[in-house]
């Protein structure tokens, strides 16, 4: 097993507000990595780097064996991200959504596009809301429609930004049952960025803690033994659901 | 990008190469038709996956494709995963409920109609918002009227100068060739006041409002409807009509005299400008304008400014705040405040030019 992604150093600072620095840690092929963290503390803005949205200020981060600040351009097409929000396409229904990938980058017959973006929102059971349009559906479904659009064309790499935020325990459980089924039936790494304390016992195979006071990872390991056995006090509250 | 061949024998498909999204596509249509063809001649057929060293979801669905096509058909070489891939999204597509028939579309008609009810019930609720104004002053934000004043007024002077001198320029330039044909070139200074000051004043300022400023009303408001702000607003006891609309409109129904003026006096000079250079004397073209530019059509085109005002800043808040969901719903208010303003500002217009007809006016 190789690494699909690999963090060596990594700072961000908006003008003099240093958000994280030195950050360190690899992500194995076929693994679900959770990044976590409170509020504020960079998870969101350290997945944005990941995915070459932003550049580090500090540091290097490789992807599939690219810099993602320097070669954005290479790894989009070997990604597939779920924004926090979804963002579908307001203006296509959800079957268009997960179709558009397909349409830009693949030569296949619309049929071919068609049958295949409609298996993967069976994948994620929403084959029967294919023809609605995202105004007109929840917002656990709108995150599984994004699921589904960012695995259309089959990346090897998946990130999903808060998957599970504001919704109740069924849904939410339903989705971490749908990333580890994704994970074994696509032997696809997940990155996943979370505060959902149930999601991420649920998925993790092993995870990153972030924390704003102390500008930087704070815990990286396997979630239950950090869970037992962290010496740090804000790891230790975190995953107990202590005050400090 | 990834290759993969099709290499057909009797009976048997053998597919070379990786199966993914970026590859199938050459083979996929030939693929479908052969096992067809097979199963029309009601022959057996083995697809050979030996070779193909990677089968994503795009792959899998061709092998199910390949199924329906040819329910006999037996897969070879199949891995592992693959195999469990297929034998889930085979399940999901076999229990997935077909998606539901579309809801038919309503017909135009009661569509207008429904329209036309909200809005009736939208004058309605300005029409309560005004009697109750004196009760609920603490919602009327007095620094929310100054600001809107200042964006609609304010910030639109330089615009409104700037075109009532251009289009008296034209209006002036335009007539004066074919009146000068006549020895009449100099009337077009009666021509240019007595236009700008009844008809063309007002409602070229109320049709550049409608595009600037009603179509920012309706942007605004549409959005804060999108984000739920005005859900907020009703759950919390606030009228939206008195915090939001009665700002906006009487911030319009203040602004729109004074552009209109503004209008009027920069359509003079660039009509000025033009008989100037058409050699006619300044105090000649200003005694003409004082003769037909009386204070009685000055009056009948700042009276009409105010209604058009109001006009343009209920039909922009009207389409924000009767918004649907999602993003497109803010274009497509915005793009409703500026149609809606201009037709209103028109049929307004078209009835103060009966009524003045009437009066004598």
């Amino acid at each position: 097993m190789s690494a699909a992604v690999t963090l060596s150093g990594v700072g961000k600072s908006f003008g003099a507000r240093e958000l994280f620095r030195d950050v360190s840690f690899d992500v194995q092929e076929g693994e679900v990595f959770v990044v976590l963290g409170g509020s504020g503390c960079g998870k969101s803005t350290l997945m944005r780097l990941m995915i070459g949205l932003d550049r580090p200020n500090t540091g290097q981060i490789m992807v599939l064996g690219h810099d993602s600040a320097r070669k954005p351009d290479l790894i989009r097409p070997m990604i597939g991200v779920m924004f926090q929000s979804g963002a579908l396409f307001g203006s296509l229904s959800v079957l268009e959504n997960v179709m558009l990938p397909l349409k830009i980058f693949t030569d296949l017959p619309a049929q071919a596009q068609t049958e295949i973006a409609r298996l993967k929102l069976a994948l994620v059971g929403l084959r029967e809301a294919e023809s609605l349009m995202p105004a007109e559906i929840s917002g656990g479904m709108a995150r599984r429609a994004a699921i589904a659009r960012a695995l259309a064309l089959d990346p090897p790499l998946l990130f999903l930004d808060e998957p599970s935020a504001g919704l109740d325990p069924i849904t939410s459980a339903g989705l971490d049952r749908l990333i580890l089924d994704l994970r074994d039936m696509l032997g696809a790494t997940f990155i996943v960025v979370t505060h959902e304390l149930p999601s991420i016992l649920a998925i993790a195979d092993r995870c990153v803690m972030l924390d704003a006071k102390a500008r930087g990872m704070v815990a990286l390991g396997r979630p239950r033994e950090l869970q037992a056995k962290s010496p740090n006090a804000t790891v230790h509250a975190f995953f107990n659901r202590e005050m400090l | 990008m990834d290759k993969i061949a099709l290499i057909m024998e009797p009976g048997r498909l053998k597919l070379d190469g990786p199966m993914t999204a970026s590859s199938l596509a050459p083979i996929w249509r030939r693929a479908l038709e052969k096992a067809r063809a097979a199963q029309q001649n009601v022959q057996p057929l083995t697809i050979d996956l030996s070779s193909a060293p990677k089968i994503d979801m795009a792959g899998i669905t061709l092998l199910l494709a390949l199924e329906q096509a040819h329910p006999g058909v037996t897969f070879e070489g199949l891995g592992q995963r693959p195999a469990t891939l297929l034998a889930r999204l085979r399940k999901e597509a076999k229990t997935a409920p077909p998606p539901p028939a579309r809801a038919p579309i309503p017909r135009r008609g009661a569509a207008l109609a429904q329209r036309v009810r909200d809005g009736l019930a939208f004058l309605g609720d300005i029409t309560l918002a005004i009697i109750t104004l004196p009760a609920n002053l603490r919602f009327f934000r007095a620094a929310d009227f100054f600001r809107l004043a200042d964006q609609a007024g304010g910030q639109a002077l330089p615009l409104i100068l700037m075109l009532g001198y251009l289009i008296g320029m034209i209006l002036a330039f335009q007539s004066a060739v074919p009146m000068r044909q006549f020895g009449a070139d100099l009337y077009v200074a009666d021509l240019v006041a007595i236009a700008l000051f009844r008809e063309l004043g007002p409602l070229l300022c109320a049709v550049i409002l409608a595009g600037r400023t009603g179509s920012a009303f309706a942007a605004e408001l549409g959005t804060m409807q999108v984000n739920e702000e005005i859900a907020a607003l009703q759950t919390m006891g606030i009228d939206p009509a008195t915090m939001l609309v009665l700002p906006r409109a009487g911030a319009m129904m203040l602004v729109l005299p004074g552009l209109t003026m503004a209008m009027d006096v920069a359509g003079l000079a660039g009509m000025a400008t033009v008989l100037m250079l058409f050699g006619f004397p300044p105090a000649v073209i200003a005694a003409h304008v004082a003769t037909t530019a009386n204070v009685g059509r000055f009056l009948v085109g700042l009276a009409k400014s105010i209604p058009f005002g109001l006009a343009v800043a209920l039909v922009g808040c009207r389409a924000g705040l009767s918004a649907g969901l999602g993003p497109r719903a803010v274009g497509e208010a915005a793009t409703a405040a500026v149609v809606g303003g201009i037709v209103w500002t028109i049929l307004l217009d078209g009835l103060f030019a009966v009524f003045s007809y009437r009066m004598h006016l």
